[in-house]
């Protein structure tokens, strides 16, 4: 399974590739700042003063304060990397709760068929045709009683988002693989269903979710932010999140004060194009209707002597006379 | 080089079909279904009766759709037997020969069945699981039954790989189907049929995927295994070549149905049924002295979904008698074929004349054509028909042409539908077989319609 | 010696070749370098002849048709001398070459389905073809000729405004088949048209195909790995190996006495009802890009000598007016009597692999 995973990376080339590495590079960065962030970042998220001196308000960048500070004495550059933290630890749990949930979802959906499938092709179609910031605001509500506003409750109002998505490729993926003769042969060796599904099915239908798991991660990270801009999302005491940063910005901007809008929104333009960069390039490189098989410039070497024996007399062409053949014997 | 193997020593029955039937009720589109209605039936396989006896290897062939793909699956319980038995006489130490019937075994005991009967199919490329390496692949079985693991496991897949030829096995372990050609893949499929070590292997056509010049060489490794292992083969394929080489027993197909069935030695030196004939005729042999075959049976295999009355070949058979269950829709075949012979413009007229063409498409041994036309020139136009071409079969199952009120009215003779009986050395479903015309035991004609 | 092997008695006709190529190349680039599909093949087709092309897969067949008629993928180069009707088709700009194909130039595939139209009636697909080269052609005049190889293909013209999957596995290659006949092309490239087909379809196909120079005085490349269907179908054949034609000739003479020995172990593998035994060319035809050295086919040879594994044979004609490159051929034919005991002493080899296999 890990070499289908990177084998599709081996396989792209050209621009395929420079959009994978260029993603790689701009998501990688991003990880990066999540994992090191107490490192990385000067201050804490929700850190007001250092040594007992409390930050100006509102400060322009400045040596102390690269990216200056904004209206709650906070230092932007550490709200922006602890809020690297905060979406990758978000984004990467919907996706793997949708993905933990949808495929097997799917999977059985698809190779058990009759009403159970089409019990679930419903509710997933339903889901699915709701608008998705919408369904996120619900279930952050519904969420919030049980779990309060942090990471867990935001990433799961994320994943009832994403869930039909695995749910629907996997599902269509397993229809027609069910079919094919190499499943017949797991029958005909004495295979059970469960074995069929997990051996035989899984790996062949499970292709295309590192792409959709990319495009959507993409997707997510703009509707937590959104989720955090309408103050439904993450609370400011729990983390730092670029979102609610944006929303509390937002009144600055018109005072001229750029720092506190600027830095929170290029972050999540940054990690929403970079993922979706990463998301394209995989998808390139999966999807085989897309990559063409392309040929190297090819020099042809000049002409051995001729192959072709010809007539004496035959004079359209001057080539391959009986003595040029001849000489290919003493090669 | 391999001569033809000596016929091996046939021992007792193994498995025998009886009555076997395997229908597939078609869907049709949204509307049928929601009105509760079926499309119609595919009967791929329709009541065939054969025993397979251990150590020979039976040869079922035909064009494809004839259901010989379906006879092999519903041997091993792949496809469900609609009707009839599959009885499989386990041989046991001691002699003793349990019972099973395959049709009535549950999903548990069809499992413990593969142990013993196992399948090759026909394409390489698309039987094995292209994610799973060569080595989890082949050992699969074994662990699937619980027979083996780890280091035994291992051990019993490299020398099933080296069995088949995949050697050195190591190399071939650890690659992918991807990394393999057509005819590796297949000698992947036959070690994974024979590591269980099976009673019964059915072939369904190993060969007709793969460069020819590897054909010879899959086949010699099945020759091989067969005398190794001792198997017992369902050899099934549409090249009468190979199967002259390979069986010892021959079975042809057609429609769901075996119309021969007989020693391949007598099958060839004497083929009976018609479409015997021309599955010989037709193989092309590289010998530049024979020239193309010129009488070949016409058109194709019709639509399993509605079989032609009678004999299901007659539309096609050169040697077609009055009793062969002729019927409308051939009526518009000929038509068909005689505007083809003709310039456009005959069609363009002739065409008004008959109408519409659909009322031919519903089986039925009378029928009229020609309504509102001039019954006169109607008629003419189906003697200008025959005398264009006086030796179509067709015109020996008409019985009348008449004129009448509303057209012209056709009148098939009533036909049958001749079940296998005994011929010389073999068994034939054919009225002309034996000699002379015999509908005698048939069933009635329009049998594959009523249900 | 140029016409040596276009004895075709049946149907040679007067005039030039249709198809003139001498010293083709054919190379595509790949990340291990060129692939050397088509390497210095010559060869001839007169008017209404057939050829047939046999080989493993793999030794160049579909590239060798697809590049007589200008069909390759971007990238692909080509050389050589190609004439059609005396008109040097390799100097041909990109344009013209467009026009003639389908006009002059057709081809017939092996899955009919794929390249028709699911969507388009059959008199659709006749209309855009003849459209398509002929502008100002009337629909009267489409109907008339299209209707006119239908029924010469055997299709009735009451299916003539069905569509593509209406129509049997058989019938849609006669469609395809009429498709590319109904601009009268005087050369076709059929890239295994019935290998997909029951033996009696593909017969009824191969009779088509063998009848077709009586109407349309067409001359076939016929491509398939079936010799069975040369020996039935064509006049000529060409024995195609690792991108060379190895031998080309009457195809009785060949059948009867193969000069190459792959030609022979070609006629000995082949399972028909004459066979009494499995025969078998050990290994795989070889990897393109680095094709052994000398004589491509020595490792798998059984006649190979040591002057095999290093020096090329060339083409000679042989007695029976064939045309073949073999150095144990060359010997028995009273050629290359230079060579010395050494260079004729059997090669001794490693032995190949059972699974080194197409
Ligand atoms: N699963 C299926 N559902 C419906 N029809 C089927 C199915 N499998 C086979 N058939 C039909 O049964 C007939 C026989 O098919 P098959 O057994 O594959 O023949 P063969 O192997 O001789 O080509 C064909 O008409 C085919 O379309
Ligand atoms: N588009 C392509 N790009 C690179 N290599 C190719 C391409 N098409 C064919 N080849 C290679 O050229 C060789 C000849 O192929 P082909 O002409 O298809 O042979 P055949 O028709 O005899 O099977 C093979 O080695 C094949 O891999
Ligand atoms: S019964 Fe015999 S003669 Fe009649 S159509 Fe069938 S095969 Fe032909
Ligand atoms: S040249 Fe040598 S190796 Fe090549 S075919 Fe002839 S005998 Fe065999
Ligand atoms: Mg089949
Ligand atoms: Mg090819």
């Amino acid at each position: 399974m890990l070499t289908g995973l990177i084998s599709p990376f081996r396989r792209t080339s050209g621009m395929a590739r420079w959009i994978l590495v260029s993603g790689l590079f701009i998501t990688g960065v991003f990880i990066a700042f999540a994992l090191f962030a107490p490192w990385i970042a000067p201050y804490d998220f929700n850190q007001q003063t250092v040594d007992g001196v409390k930050f100006d308000k509102m400060a322009p960048p400045d040596g102390d304060h690269w990216f200056g500070t904004n209206d709650q004495f906070y230092d932007v550059l550490s709200r922006v990397i602890w809020g690297a933290r905060t979406a990758v630890e978000v984004v990467a749990l919907s996706v793997m709760f949708s993905v933990v949930i949808g495929v097997p979802l799917g999977l059985l959906s698809g190779f058990v068929g009759g009403w159970v499938d089409r019990v679930l092709v419903f509710l997933m179609d339903s889901l699915y045709a709701m608008p998705s910031l919408l369904l996120a605001i619900v279930f952050s509500f519904l969420l919030r009683g049980p779990l309060g506003g942090g990471i867990i409750a935001a990433a799961l109002s994320l994943t009832a988002i994403y869930i039909p998505q695995y749910y629907r490729v996997v599902r269509n993926t397993t229809v027609s693989a069910r079919e094919a003769t190499y499943v017949e042969a797991a029958r005909a060796i004495g295979a059970k269903n469960g074995t069929i599904m997990g051996r035989y099915l899984f790996g062949n239908v499970i292709q295309s979710v590192p792409v959709i798991g990319t495009l959507n991660a993409a997707d997510a990270i703009g509707t937590l932010a959104a989720l955090g801009f309408l103050g439904l999302g993450i609370q400011p005491n729990e983390a730092s999140e670029w979102g609610y940063d944006l929303s509390r910005a937002l009144d600055d901007a018109a005072a001229g004060i750029w720092w506190t809008t600027v830095f929170p929104g290029m972050a999540i333009v940054l990690l929403v194009t970079g993922l979706t960069l990463v998301g394209e390039g995989l998808n390139e490189t999966v999807n085989p209707a897309l990559r063409k098989r392309r040929l190297r410039p090819v020099q042809l070497p000049p002409h051995e002597p001729s192959t072709y024996l010809a007539e004496k007399d035959d004079t359209r062409f001057a080539v391959g006379d009986r003595e040029t053949v001849e000489k290919r014997d003493e090669r | 080089m391999q001569t033809k193997p000596e016929p091996a020593v046939v021992g007792d029955d193994l498995i025998e079909m009886s009555e076997l039937e395997v229908h597939y009720e078609l869907r049709g589109g949204t509307l049928s279904r929601l009105l509760g209605v079926g499309a119609g039936t595919v009967k791929a396989v329709d009541g065939v009766n054969v025993t397979l006896r251990r150590g020979e290897v039976l040869g079922v062939v035909g064009e494809s759709g004839s259901g010989k793909t379906t006879l092999g699956r519903a041997l091993l319980g792949l496809a469900k037997s609609t009707r009839g038995t599959i009885t499989y006489r386990k041989p046991r130490a001691g002699g003793e020969h349990p019972e099973q019937v395959v049709s009535k075994m549950s999903a548990r005991e069809l499992r413990e069945l593969r142990t013993d009967l196992q399948m090759v199919f026909q394409d390489p490329h698309a039987a094995l699981n292209p994610s799973m390496s060569i080595e989890t692949a082949v050992g699969h079985p074994l662990k699937i039954h619980g027979i083996a693991s780890g280091e035994e496991l291992r051990k019993r897949v490299a020398a099933a790989l080296e069995r088949v030829g995949l050697s050195p096995a190591e190399q071939f372990m650890r690659k992918y189907p991807s990394d393999l050609s057509g005819g590796q893949k297949q000698r992947a499929v036959i070690a994974r049929a024979i590591i269980l070590d099976p009673e019964v292997l059915v072939a369904d056509e190993p060969v007709s995927m793969l460069d020819a010049s590897v054909r010879a060489k899959i086949l010699q490794l099945m020759l091989d295994l067969k005398a190794d292992l001792g198997l017992t083969y369902v050899y099934i394929t549409h090249d009468l070549a190979t199967a002259k080489f390979f069986c010892d027993r021959i079975a042809i197909m057609y429609l769901g149905r075996i119309v021969e069935i007989g020693p391949t030695d007598e099958i060839f030196a004497d083929p009976k049924h018609p479409y015997t004939k021309a599955l010989l005729k037709a193989i092309p042999e590289p010998d530049p002295h024979k020239v193309v075959p010129r009488d070949l049976p016409r058109g194709e295999i019709p639509d399993a979904a509605s079989p032609p009355l009678g004999c299901s070949f007659h539309p096609r058979c050169p040697e077609a008698v009055a009793e062969c269950g002729w019927e409308s829709r051939d009526l518009r075949n000929l038509l068909e074929e005689h505007w083809t012979r003709q310039d456009p413009s005959v069609y363009e007229s002739e065409q008004g004349l008959v109408g519409d063409l659909g009322v031919l498409d519903k089986p039925q041994k009378r029928v009229t054509i020609g309504k509102g036309a001039d019954s006169a020139r109607v008629r003419q136009l189906l003697d200008r028909a025959r005398a264009e071409n006086p030796s179509e079969p067709l015109w020996r199952g008409v019985d009348e042409v008449r004129e009448t009120e509303d057209g012209v009215e056709v009148v098939f003779h009533k036909g049958y539908d001749p079940l296998l009986r005994p011929s010389g050395g073999v068994e034939v479903a054919c009225v002309l077989y034996p000699e002379p015309v015999t509908p005698e035991p048939a069933r009635p004609e329009d049998d594959r319609h009523g249900s | 010696m140029t016409e040596m092997t276009d004895r075709s008695a049946s149907t040679a006709t007067s005039g030039g070749p249709v198809i003139d190529a001498r010293d083709l190349r054919i190379w595509y680039g790949t990340d291990r370098g060129p692939v050397k599909a088509v390497d210095g093949v010559s060869f001839t087709l007169r008017k209404g002849e057939i050829l047939g092309l046999v080989g493993e897969s793999g030794c160049g067949k579909s590239t060798l048709g697809r590049g007589l008629l200008g069909l390759l993928p971007e990238g692909a180069k080509m050389d050589g001398q190609l004439r059609f009707n005396g008109e040097d088709l390799l100097a041909l700009p990109k344009k013209q070459m467009f026009a003639k194909r389908g006009a002059e130039l057709g081809m017939i595939f092996q899955e009919p389905l794929t390249r028709l139209n699911p969507l388009m009636r059959i008199s659709e697909h006749f209309e855009e073809t003849l459209k398509a080269h002929e502008k100002r052609i009337g629909k009267a005049e489409i109907e008339r000729r299209s209707m006119e190889v239908l029924r010469l293909m055997g299709i009735p013209p009451t299916r003539f405004r069905s569509y593509p999957h209406e129509f049997s596995g058989g019938m849609r290659q006669r469609l395809m088949i009429a498709l590319s006949l109904v601009l009268r092309p005087s050369f076709v490239v059929a890239d295994e048209p019935t290998t997909a087909l029951d033996v009696l379809v593909e017969a009824q196909i191969i009779r088509i195909l063998h009848d077709l120079r009586r109407e349309f005085d067409t001359s076939l490349l016929l491509i398939t790995h079936n010799l069975g269907i040369i020996a039935e179908a064509c006049d000529r054949v060409a024995v195609m190996y690792a991108g060379e034609v190895v031998e080309i000739g009457d195809a009785r003479d060949v059948f009867a006495e193969p000069q190459h020995p792959y030609t022979r172990e070609l006629l000995r593998s082949t399972i028909s009802l004459a066979s009494t035994g499995l025969n078998f060319i050990p290994g795989a035809p070889p990897d393109l890009v680095d094709p052994p050295p000398g004589c491509h086919f020595h490792p798998r040879c059984p006649d190979a000598m040591n002057v095999c594994a290093t020096t090329h044979p060339i083409q000679r004609e042989m007695k029976n007016g064939s045309r073949t490159q073999c150095w144990a051929a060359d010997l028995r034919n009273g050629y290359a009597q230079d060579l010395t005991p050494e260079q004729t002493t059997p090669l001794s080899r490693e032995e190949i692999s059972v699974a080194d296999e197409a």
